[in-house]
């Protein structure tokens, strides 16, 4: 597959995995096996450095790309705050900025994503900002030193696909950036089809860890978005809404002035 | 604007009229749907929805994985102190009854908190009577400031504050509320809390408000069931938790639910609330507001805490004890009620594993320094 580039690292693997919501930490280590993901996201408020047995650090493979993420800041400054934190506590330079004011549908915050992501990114973290789909918001996030842009599919948790597939598109058409779809994905076949759409990368949580088997689920998810990969890069042939067997209407014009 | 006016709202509500009609056919419809309004919320507290659990036990465990995964996130109260002057007739803490009291000094707190953060915990809800002589807003935030050191999430169940002092502990470093309404029916309230400040109904029904407003990270409410028809208490529970989390998106809300526990002093009136009650209320919780916290304490038997595992909890104190000096100091106090989950903290997590859900032991953090 061709490699994804984001903050000058290159990734072989375009599925992004979250560590939240698993019946046990233990699992984690085989889910990230079988996703073959490299990216790992995890909340920074979980992480507890007191205890081996309960820090989510220690059941992440040390080749992985750690993507802590700001998880509970309500506003830009608990953001920044939040990402600085993570930084001293070793989890190296990459951020995914959430930032959520609304608890009931966990529902981003575009205005106070942006002024974080400018914060940071001036002080040379990888910027990768949660959004809801909006093409002005991501030019500004372009603009504010972001790296990548993550918008949602479907509100976080909600396992209810690409609600929001209108808005992603236009963004993965106009932005120059990788546009990697975020919450909402819940099953495979809605990862294959957001790669298939051109999204540089898909980040899934809750599908994986509340699966029956999340172990299997993650390899179905790999499998999916090496499928969709493939499918963009092989350029899909044209959608057509009636079957093109002849032109009964303008075939008369192909065949010449008798 | 206070969640009063929505309570009057339901004052001359006809509820048994109401649940006295509810079908089947009503039920199946509400369990289908995909967001439920406060008559399907009350609807689900029916007779009838009773003959319905596992169905709706169903959906609300599908709501809560999807909301919160299998995850349980694990606390224990710190009783402070036991000094009260409130008369409430159902709590061991009453002016009246002749029990030790007993104060922590802030070097006794310390010992606690190092014995309790030798079990893993991070979260911590700190407890205290109603007495601002013997715990004021100021010893309140000193303790806070030692227990800092030890964890990453502080909430306070104290006496209700104003607003400006809710924002004053919050500085301090608390970011969690628990506040009960004990008994939303006002003449029942008028009549249980006998005398103190107590008495104020309004005072404490807007405490969760006020903390809101001082921009608290998370609130949770709850009836102390059993002083009431469970029905009307837990729809009000209901209704006021959404009023906050509508209001105060920003907010996480969640509901408590507890039942009257043997305690010293007399309350004999009381209104039964049968484990089956209690998981009806848990679940139909679950589906009027799928994002909500809800916790159960030890005052739940080991069995039925096990069994709610899967039905909509989020939250449960393990390793507890609810006399002040309890977890390190040889003169304890008496205790406010009787907990009958005695589990330590060890054994309450691998009784979670067990169940296919992982213990949480830290979910926050201190950002504000």
């Amino acid at each position: 597959m061709d490699k994804l580039i984001i903050g000058g690292i290159e990734l072989e693997s375009r599925l992004f995995i979250g560590t939240g919501k698993f019946p046990s930490k233990k699992v984690i280590p085989d889910v990230i096996k079988s996703s073959k993901s490299q990216v790992i996201t995890m909340a920074l408020r979980r992480v507890d450095l007191n205890s081996k047995e309960e820090n989510i650090l220690e059941y992440i493979p040390k080749d992985c790309i750690l993507l802590p993420n700001t998880s509970g800041a309500r506003n830009a400054e608990e953001a920044v705050r939040i990402a600085r934190l993570a930084k001293a506590l070793g989890c190296g330079n990459w951020i995914k900025i959430e930032v959520i004011s609304d608890n009931k549908y966990l529902l981003p915050d575009n205005y106070e994503t942006i002024k974080a992501t400018e914060i940071l990114a001036k002080e040379g973290f990888i910027v990768l900002p949660y959004m809801s789909p909006d093409l002005i918001a991501a030019k500004r996030l372009v603009e504010a030193g972001a790296a990548a842009v993550m918008p949602l599919g479907a509100p976080i948790g909600t396992n209810r696909g690409l609600k929001t597939k209108e808005l992603i598109q236009i963004m993965i058409d106009e932005i120059d950036l990788p546009v990697i779809v975020d919450a909402g994905i819940g099953k495979p076949s809605d990862a294959a089809e957001a790669m298939e759409m051109g999204a540089a990368a898909v980040l899934v949580n809750t599908a994986i860890a509340t699966a029956g088997d999340p172990v299997k689920m993650a390899e179905a998810f790999r499998l999916a978005v090496e499928a969709g990969r493939l499918a963009y890069t092989s350029k899909l042939g044209p959608e057509k809404r009636f079957a093109e067997a002849s032109s009964p209407l303008t075939g008369f014009l192909n065949e010449g002035e008798k | 604007m206070s969640f009063y006016r929505e309570y009057l709202k339901y004052k001359d509500f006809e509820f048994n009229k109401f649940l006295e009609n509810i079908t089947s056919a009503d039920i199946f419809r509400i369990i289908n749907k995909d967001k439920i309004d406060e008559y399907d919320f009350l609807a689900l507290l029916s007779n009838e929805a009773e003959k319905h659990l596992e169905e709706v036990a169903q959906k609300a465990h599908k709501l809560t994985i999807q909301n919160f995964g299998k995850t349980i996130l694990l606390y224990t109260p710190l009783y402070l102190s036991n000094f009260c002057i409130n008369r409430c007739s159902y709590c061991g803490f009453n002016i009246e009854n002749k029990i030790k009291r007993k104060k922590l000094t802030l070097k006794e707190i310390e010992e606690e908190a190092k014995v309790i953060s030798s079990t893993g915990l991070r979260h911590i809800l700190i407890l205290t009577g109603e007495s601002r002589k013997e715990t004021p807003v100021s010893y309140i935030i000193d303790a806070v400031k030692i227990l800092k050191k030890y964890f990453d999430s502080i909430s306070i169940e104290i006496y209700p504050l104003k607003e400006d002092e809710y924002i004053e502990v919050i500085k301090a470093g608390v970011d969690g509320l628990t506040i009960y309404q004990e008994v939303y029916d006002e003449n029942i309230y008028d009549k249980v809390h006998i005398a103190g400040p107590k008495k104020n109904y309004r005072f404490r029904l807007d405490a969760p408000e006020r903390a809101c407003k001082a921009r608290m990270r998370s609130v949770n409410i709850g009836a102390l069931l059993g002083l009431n028809d469970w029905r009307k208490e837990a729809f009000m529970t209901g209704l006021h938790a959404k009023y906050l989390q509508d209001k105060y998106s920003d907010v996480e809300i969640s509901v408590s639910l507890p039942r009257i526990r043997p305690h010293i002093g007399v309350y004999e009136d009381i209104y039964p609330v049968s484990d089956k009650n209690l998981v009806q209320i848990m679940l139909s919780l679950r589906l009027f507001l799928p994002r909500v916290g809800i916790t159960i304490s030890t005052r739940e038997n080991q069995k039925l805490r096990d069994n709610l595992i899967p039905l909509g909890v989020t939250k449960m104190s393990a390793g507890v004890s609810t006399e002040v000096g309890g977890h390190s100091s040889k003169t304890k106090s008496d205790s406010q009620f009787e907990i009958s989950d005695k589990r330590s903290v060890k054994e309450m997590k691998e009784a979670i594993l067990s169940k296919g859900y992982q213990p949480v032991f830290k979910d926050w953090m201190q950002i504000d320094y």
